[in-house]
């Protein structure tokens, strides 16, 4: 039942979004509705019981982490969206970079694309059906293209058209790879074993070797593309610059995480299947290969919102990393996901507040933020640090976890690449945050804001408490969740 | 029964070659609209022992989607960025016909060693699906029009299709729903930013969307 609401309340609101003509009472929906989704989310804490509908819909503890992950940045998303929409209605905007005019989208598509988005992010954490994750992860792509061209200009149709062509291939090869897993599947002696994971990690022996690495391999292709691991993340700079800051934050907190979410499902069947070291290398290379890539274009970096785009995807490559590895790896892993997310969607809107105000993405066209945007300023630095791995945050810790979890797994050539692209992206972010926090004094086109609303900087500085705090202590309850979650899906 | 599914395999390779080798789009979409309509027959062919009402269902609603409603979605594509042809590929149209003969080798040569399940009874099926999911790769990177991207997506969505038919795949309806639903959606949703691209552009042309890059 609670899992149901928990899909239904924002599906429901989405579609009645569409519809609604009153702009405030729109915004409200929206803000209500992720109010709604997030107490429903905490019951499932104290619910663990409650949680499993049938084999096709439960909620276990790896569902859990990351659908609250979204549910949390959804909230902070929708009352920042709902300020930024109440900015930007009613009046032809002019584009920031080229200074031509253009219109925006219907607010009501935008804000129905919106709660759809947060519905099947919540479908795909929800889903223990292989079929229905592939299903929910397609929908996510479908119903975030819309977001990304906000502003419909040339720039944010280009990202969109890549977004969605590049994500529906990509997706199209999971697609295959469900089929090659159905195919393993059926050489059971007693008939086809069902795509759920319950069906497939209880009959794991049964499995066709060869067929199954296939799918792992194609489904590591497909949702891999919609996560960002390099080489697959050409669309992701683009949509993440272009699209509206709150979204940007929802793709790269929220999306990434689900479409992991999809990988780490094919590797628990395969790790029951006995062959968890396969899927386990190809994670640690892809993982390796995305912080190069990552590390190599965030050095050269002059766009802001790109550079946290290319950030998240050095972010993604750890992540797959820390799976790969296992143990107490594969524990950082799961606490570096909810670390990235709350950083991440942090900066994103801190970097929208910036772009509001400086009216450019030009890491050198801004400096001096402690005079005119000084609480922006405050959260841009602090996040900027802890995006990097600095202590307090909390991505020190799960850092540290991961290292150490190669280090006693005895990869050193594995620790030292880890540490070297840790150390190249600190060099490049740390350059660019005290350049533009401190820096010379503004232009003088830039006047120092008197007043900064209370929906632009609550929501980013409430995440960066968060992260602060994972830093300081984790809960007891959340490391049983996080180690539960990183050994039911399989991490060697 | 497999001697039948072999010929519309052949037929299927066929519709690949044709759409590989032509440069109107009202053909390549109607090449891609046989695909289906292939399709169709080879689901009719694969459960002809049992032909339930669910199969009859589910192989009727794809086809009307896949056949008719999304061709004729494509086709006002077309119409609305006045477009009617492809008219520089990155891969001249002879040239895509040969690379196009040399993957339905490879493909054959890679489906040979394939360990099959016992009770499947395909032919040749498995290599053309895989044929076709290819050559819609092949149409994605070589062409330049968005709505040829679009059928080189679709293409690769029918060939995915014709693997999981090749193999008698039973998935569950819900999911199987899901899929088209999400392949109906996902062409509507391409459809519309298409239109918004020819308006901002005068143009379709994917490989001129290029300012953003590092």
């Amino acid at each position: 039942m609670l899992v149901w609401t928990l899909i239904l309340v924002p599906t429901l609101a989405g579609l009645a979004a569409l519809f609604i003509r009153h702009n405030g009472l729109r915004r409200a929906l929206l803000v209500a509705t992720a109010a709604i989704h997030l107490v429903l989310t905490a019951t499932c804490w104290s619910r663990p019981g409650a949680l499993v509908v049938n084999d096709w819909l439960a909620i276990d503890e790896a569902s859990l982490l990351f659908l609250t992950t979204t549910s949390v940045l959804f909230l902070a998303a929708a009352i920042y969206g709902a300020g930024f929409l109440r900015r930007e209605a009613g009046h032809q905007a002019v584009d920031f970079e080229e200074g031509f005019l253009f219109d925006n989208l219907r607010e009501a598509t935008f804000t129905g694309c919106m709660l759809l988005f947060l519905a099947t992010m919540t479908l795909v954490t929800a889903s223990a059906h292989l079929g229905l994750v592939w299903v929910a992860m397609e929908a996510t792509t479908l119903v975030s293209a819309p977001l990304i061209t906000f502003h419909r200009h040339h720039r944010s149709l280009e990202a969109t058209w890549k977004y969605l062509l590049i994500c529906s291939v990509g997706i199209g090869l999971a697609l295959m790879g469900n089929f090659c897993l159905a195919v393993a599947a059926s050489f059971g002696s007693s008939g086809p074993v069902h795509l759920t994971i319950k069906a497939l990690t209880a009959h794991a022996a049964e499995l066709d070797p060869v067929w199954l690495k296939t799918a792992f391999i194609m489904a590591l292709v497909g949702y891999g593309t919609k996560m960002g691991l390099a080489p697959l993340h050409t669309w992701l700079p683009d949509a993440h610059s272009e699209a509206p800051s709150m979204i940007s934050a929802l793709l790269s907190g929220a999306l990434l995480n689900c479409a992991f979410l999809a990988i780490l499902r094919m590797m628990a069947v395969l790790a029951a299947a006995g062959m968890g070291p396969f899927a386990a290398d190809l994670m640690v290379l892809f993982g390796l290969l995305s912080m190069g890539v990552a590390a190599v274009f965030l050095i050269a970096q002059v766009d802001f919102k790109r550079l946290l785009a290319y950030s998240s995807v050095e972010h993604m490559g750890i992540l797959s990393l820390g799976i790969g590895l296992g143990g107490m790896a594969g524990f950082g892993a799961m606490l570096h996901a909810l670390n990235h997310s709350l950083t991440k969607a942090m900066l994103f809107l801190a970097a929208g507040n910036v772009l509001a105000v400086y009216k450019t993405k030009q890491i050198d066209k801004v400096c001096g933020m402690v005079k005119t945007v000084p609480v922006t300023a405050g959260l841009w630095l602090a996040g900027l640090l802890a995006i990097t791995g600095s202590p307090p945050f909390g991505l020190f810790v799960s850092e540290l976890a991961i290292l150490r979890g190669a280090l006693y797994s005895g990869h050193p050539v594995v620790a030292t690449l880890y540490l070297i692209f840790l150390s190249t992206v600190f060099v490049a972010l740390a350059r660019t945050a005290l350049r533009m926090t401190y820096g010379p004094a503004p232009q003088m086109t830039v006047q120092p804001v008197a007043h900064e609303p209370g929906w632009s900087v609550w929501p980013p500085a409430l995440l960066g408490v968060a992260t602060l705090a994972l830093g300081l202590y984790v809960p007891d309850g959340l490391q049983d969740v996080l180690r539960q979650a990183a050994r039911a899906l399989g991490a060697p | 029964m497999v001697a039948w599914i072999d010929f519309v395999a052949v037929l299927l390779v066929l519709a690949n070659l044709w759409l590989l080798g032509t440069s109107r789009l009202a053909v390549c979409i109607k090449a891609v609209a046989v695909q289906a309509v292939l399709l169709a027959v080879i689901g009719v062919l694969m459960n002809a022992g049992a032909l339930g009402v669910r199969i009859v269902l589910v192989l009727a609603i794809s086809t009307l989607v896949k056949a008719w409603l999304l061709p004729w979605l494509l086709r006002r594509a077309a119409r609305e960025a006045s477009v009617q042809r492809e008219v520089e590929p990155l891969v001249g149209f002879t040239w895509s016909m040969m690379i196009g003969a040399a993957l339905l080798g490879v493909c054959f040569v890679i489906a040979r060693p394939l360990h099959l399940p016992r009770q499947v009874q395909a032919g040749i099926l498995i290599p053309v699906a895989m044929f076709t999911i290819v050559t819609g790769l092949f149409m994605i990177v070589s062409r330049k029009n968005a709505i040829t991207q679009v059928l080189g997506y679709l293409s690769m969505e029918n060939g995915i299709y014709a693997f999981g038919a090749a193999f008698a795949l039973r998935e569950p309806l819900l999911v199987e729903m899901g899929v088209l639903l999400d392949v109906f959606v996902g062409v509507f949703v391409m459809g519309i930013a298409i239109y918004h691209i020819s308006r901002e552009f005068d143009h379709i042309d994917t490989d001129r969307l290029s300012v953003l890059r590092d």
